[in-house]
């Protein structure tokens, strides 16, 4: 794939005439996915899909297009021009675009990371036996995913990953639930055994009688599998500066009003871990770290160059989207293994559900707790609860009631398939609030 | 469509199977969005392929392929072949050909303007008007007004005889202003997903929305916030389209009632067993799901896996009669179903989606319904939404709330918000708008399946009124 996009970008930008600039970029994947459920086979597939988009400027003017790659040269080539020409087309008709991001050559990188993956047709024996004997439901995504970036500046990257995930669900007879995720690049049959070995251990927690506790506040450990989703949550109306520049972050009570976190929460955009490329869709590269909340003050929004035009700013190169890439919340100092005696009296949480603003300008997001959740009493897990809603503000749960935060931070990696398998993850870990409000 | 003919590609492929689909999707994405007085988007992306299915042992295996040639198409029908022989050594469900019915036929959305005749730049100064109705003042600190036009083409051909045709033409606009004061900031959209064509974009039409949500985010700004209490509740068709959606409709999935979903958007409180037996809502709750209301965003003739697609009641006076399973989930539960095997494009697999899924309206005229009520609350257009794995425990909030006082509206109140259980709550369903009340709605982005799929639902419901209902407002 690499090679047809050099060959296609070159066509490209060898057609390129006086006052044309171009952008060019490629996204795609070789996959395949199987879907497990009561741990057998449900659906299983493979999927070979390449993207190219092509962003057109001329005389401030600007417009895009993209289509599926065959694989073809000569097919793409022409499909390639014919979309060139309909932008040229298009383009001038289009009202002046005032912030329109002019490509430049702010340096080229080549990153391909190769694996050791499953065989396609070995995979559902390789992954068949260790689940026999518990009721798992699940996703096994394996294969290359790759994109690159070139501009008729002369800039030009490249980067592959190839690499594995089952995400999975182990379920009691009683309905009772333990969340798994086993992921990497190099398959390791004995490390996958060993991990679905633990997790069905952990599912004997959950055989204990469960408990129905009452909508309150309570002392609450979130374990990093929640945490990382209520930091996904800061890509969507939070640190992107054209969110709060438009009124629409969580966050414009920091900058606005000057108001802070705990000082525990440090959130950074952190590429050093390498396992997303650092370049965005302009071909610029982010910086390598990136403090965004530093020991509760907001220091840095995610900017991306559109957005530095439009407002008056200086870029730090984020995405278009100026979310989060590759997100990093620092560890503190309660340690891991001491986190129920530390709760004493409370409930411990280890994952979180469908999670949305419900007062975005408030920060307050409410949300499910969901599978290996527990009563503790006396520093002792006493019995796994019901599923209760929870509507709490960030201001106070990543503020004044954030007691402390663990010392170990754990990759909970992307798993998610919209627009094709996604990179990286997100790194933190779990934190211990003196409150969090349950409400339903 | 394309280059292929999806027939002679279908004689071509040379696998020992038990049988083989071909379907080609070539979908058209154009974006044209003006925010904040400049142009933000001119984009068009165009997805093509073909999804190569193949039943063999028992089990289909796929490969989604995005080279069409022939050779390519056969390499495919063997690698898909082999997906399915592996998944044989530890299978769900063993399938036979009636998981694929034959069909013939086709479908096409409605429409009186074609695409081709509402140009890019007439589009993008209709749009730059609209922006300038939202920006009602300086108060209004963002606003866009975007066109979202998708063209697609999908053909289905089967080893069986399946020969389906299916051209929509699918339309999202929407307008938003974020109006700001103070340390306060509200932000007021309309929104419409519809099987239509460029009539959508008729300058009156759109400006007349852009105003209203302009200057209804400016009333937001002195508005009172909901109160906090249990209390009467009435909902716009805008808001019941969520409420339909999360609480009714995903919970009626038959994929998601045999489990399939438990690792990602999780199960149903719904069984096998409540079928015909389960009293979901009051009497006066009628559920269809119906492809064949005009204009609305999930029409279509035939599902994925070739079932023909007819209206149908899923709830009837309140009671649960009929599944949201297409025909691989009717035979794996039993359970009755209807044609609504579908998937997102052509490199997934089709599961069990909603389609269009509507609430049928009532007798009472809007006024009635706010006449019938001594004190609540009216809320506008979801905001906010979240609900639990099992569709239980759900919260929503809403953009526009109105005070109902001795059975009339009264003050304006910002970020109205209600939770409840889904089961007792549609239970305490009171009162349905008649027609009038009943407006069309969808979203492009319902989320689902594991590889993940956005599809399409439409949502088309009456004003409706809940009792005891827990509301409250912002932080």
């Amino acid at each position: 794939m690499e090679k047809l996009f050099n060959q296609l970008s070159e066509t490209l930008l060898n057609n390129l005439n006086t006052g044309e600039h171009l952008k060019i970029t490629i996204g795609g994947e070789n996959s395949q996915f199987v879907r497990f459920s009561r741990s057998k086979v449900r659906q299983s597939g493979l999927v070979d899909d390449a993207s190219l988009s092509i962003v057109l400027i001329k005389d401030e003017r600007t417009c895009s297009g993209s289509f599926t790659l065959t694989g073809n040269i000569s097919t793409d080539e022409a499909t390639a021009m014919e979309e060139l020409n309909r932008l040229r087309t298009e383009v001038g008709t289009l009202p002046k675009d005032p912030f329109v991001v002019m490509p430049e050559d702010t340096g080229s990188s080549r990153e391909e990371h190769n694996g050791s993956l499953l065989n396609e047709e070995e995979a559902v024996s390789a992954l068949s036996p260790a689940m026999q004997g518990v009721d798992l439901a699940g996703i096994w995504a394996s294969g290359r995913i790759f994109t690159g970036n070139a501009n008729s500046a002369g800039q030009k990257h490249w980067f592959a990953t190839d690499t594995f995930s089952l995400d999975y669900s182990l379920i009691t007879p009683d309905e009772r639930m333990v969340k798994g995720t086993f992921a990497g690049s190099h398959w390791d049959q004995s490390e996958y055994e060993n991990n679905m070995a633990k997790s069905i251990a952990k599912l004997r927690m959950m055989e204990k009688p469960g408990k129905k506790i009452k909508p309150g506040a309570y002392r609450t450990y979130i374990a990093p599998a929640g945490v990382a989703d209520i930091v996904g949550m800061f890509s969507w109306g939070g640190v992107g500066e054209a969110s709060i520049q438009q009124g629409d972050s969580s966050l414009c009570k920091m900058r606005q009003n000057g108001i802070k976190m705990s000082p525990c929460f440090t959130l950074s955009e952190d590429f050093t871990s390498g396992i997303v490329p650092r370049f965005n869709s302009n071909g610029e590269l982010a910086p390598e770290k990136l403090d965004l909340i530093l020991a509760g003050s907001l220091k840095n929004t995610l900017v991306s160059t559109r957005t530095a035009k439009e407002y008056g700013v200086q870029s730090n190169f984020a995405g278009e989207g100026e979310s989060l890439r590759s997100p990093v919340l620092s560890p503190g100092d309660l340690n891991e293994d001491e986190v129920v005696q530390k709760i004493d009296t409370g409930i411990y949480l280890s994952n979180l559900h469908y999670l949305n603003w419900s007062d975005r300008p408030g920060g307050r997001i409410t949300g499910m707790t969901r599978y290996a959740c527990f009563w503790v009493e006396n520093g002792e897990v006493v019995a796994p609860i019901e599923n209760m809603r929870f509507d709490d503000s960030i201001y106070n749960f990543f503020g004044d009631n954030l007691e402390a935060v663990t010392d170990k931070a754990h990759l909970h990696p992307a798993v998610e398939t919209y627009d094709g398998r996604e990179m990286g993850g997100v790194s933190c870990p779990g934190i211990l609030l003196k409150s969090f409000e349950l409400t339903l | 469509m394309s280059r292929l003919n999806l027939n002679d590609a279908l004689s071509a492929i040379d696998v020992q199977a038990d049988w083989v689909g071909l379907r080609e999707v070539k979908e058209s994405t154009t974006y044209r969005i003006i925010r904040d007085g400049n142009p933000q988007a001119n984009s068009r992306g165009v997805d093509h392929g073909v999804m190569v299915e193949v039943l063999a042992d028992g089990q289909f295996g796929y490969y989604g392929c995005n080279n069409l040639d022939h050779d390519s198409i056969q390499n495919a029908a063997e690698k898909a072949l082999r997906q399915a022989k592996a998944s044989a050594k530890n299978p769900l469900f063993e399938f036979t050909t009636e998981a694929r019915p034959v069909t013939k036929g086709s479908f096409q959305s409605p429409f009186q303007q074609s695409v081709n005749e509402l140009s890019a730049g007439r589009l993008n100064e209709i749009m730059l008007k609209a922006y300038n109705q939202l920006k009602v003042n300086d108060q209004i600190v963002s606003a866009h007004a975007m066109a979202m036009i998708i063209e697609t083409e999908s053909n289905f051909v089967s080893s069986n005889g399946s020969d389906i045709q299916q051209n929509f033409l699918m339309i999202q606009s929407d307008y938003s202003a974020m109006a700001h004061k103070d340390d306060i900031y509200q932000r007021r959209t309309d929104n419409h997903c519809l099987q239509i064509g460029m009539e959508e974009f008729d300058e009156d039409l759109v400006l007349a929305r852009a105003q209203r949500v302009g200057e209804q985010a400016l009333e937001l700004l002195d508005a009172e916030d909901c109160p906090t209490e249990t209390t009467n509740l009435v909902l716009a068709s805008d808001q019941m389209m969520l409420q339909i959606h999360e609480s009714v409709g995903h919970a009626l999935e038959v994929d998601r009632i045999l489990g399939d979903e438990r690792n990602y958007a999780g199960w149903s409180f719904v069984r096998e067993a409540d079928f015909g037996k389960l009293q979901y809502g009051s009497k006066i709750m009628n559920i269809t799901f119906d492809p064949t209301v005009a204009n609305q965003f999930a029409c279509y003739g035939y599902d994925d896996g070739g079932l023909k697609a007819e209206r149908d009641f899923i709830i009837k006076d309140g009671l649960l009669v009929k599944g949201l399973g297409g025909k691989e989930s009717q035979l794996r539960s039993g359970v009755p179903g209807v044609a609504n095997f579908r998937a997102s494009s052509w490199n997934r697999a089709p599961i069990d989606r909603m389609a269009n899924l509507n609430l049928e309206p009532g007798e009472s005229t809007f006024d009635e319904i706010i006449a019938a009520v001594d004190h609540g609350v009216y809320m506008e257009t979801n905001r906010s939404w979240s609900i639990d794995d099992y569709r239980n425990k759900f919260q929503f909030g809403c953009e526009y709330g109105k005070l109902i006082e001795n059975g009339k509206l009264t003050k304006t109140i910002k970020n109205p918000n209600y939770r409840a259980i889904s089961n007792p709550f549609w239970n305490s369903l009171k009162m349905l708008g008649n027609q009038d009340t009943f407006e069309v709605y969808g979203t492009p982005y319902c989320g689902k399946g594991e590889p993940n799929q956005a599809i399409r639902v439409g949502h088309a419901s009456p004003v409706c009124l809940f009792e005891n209902v827990e509301v409250f407002g912002g932080v």
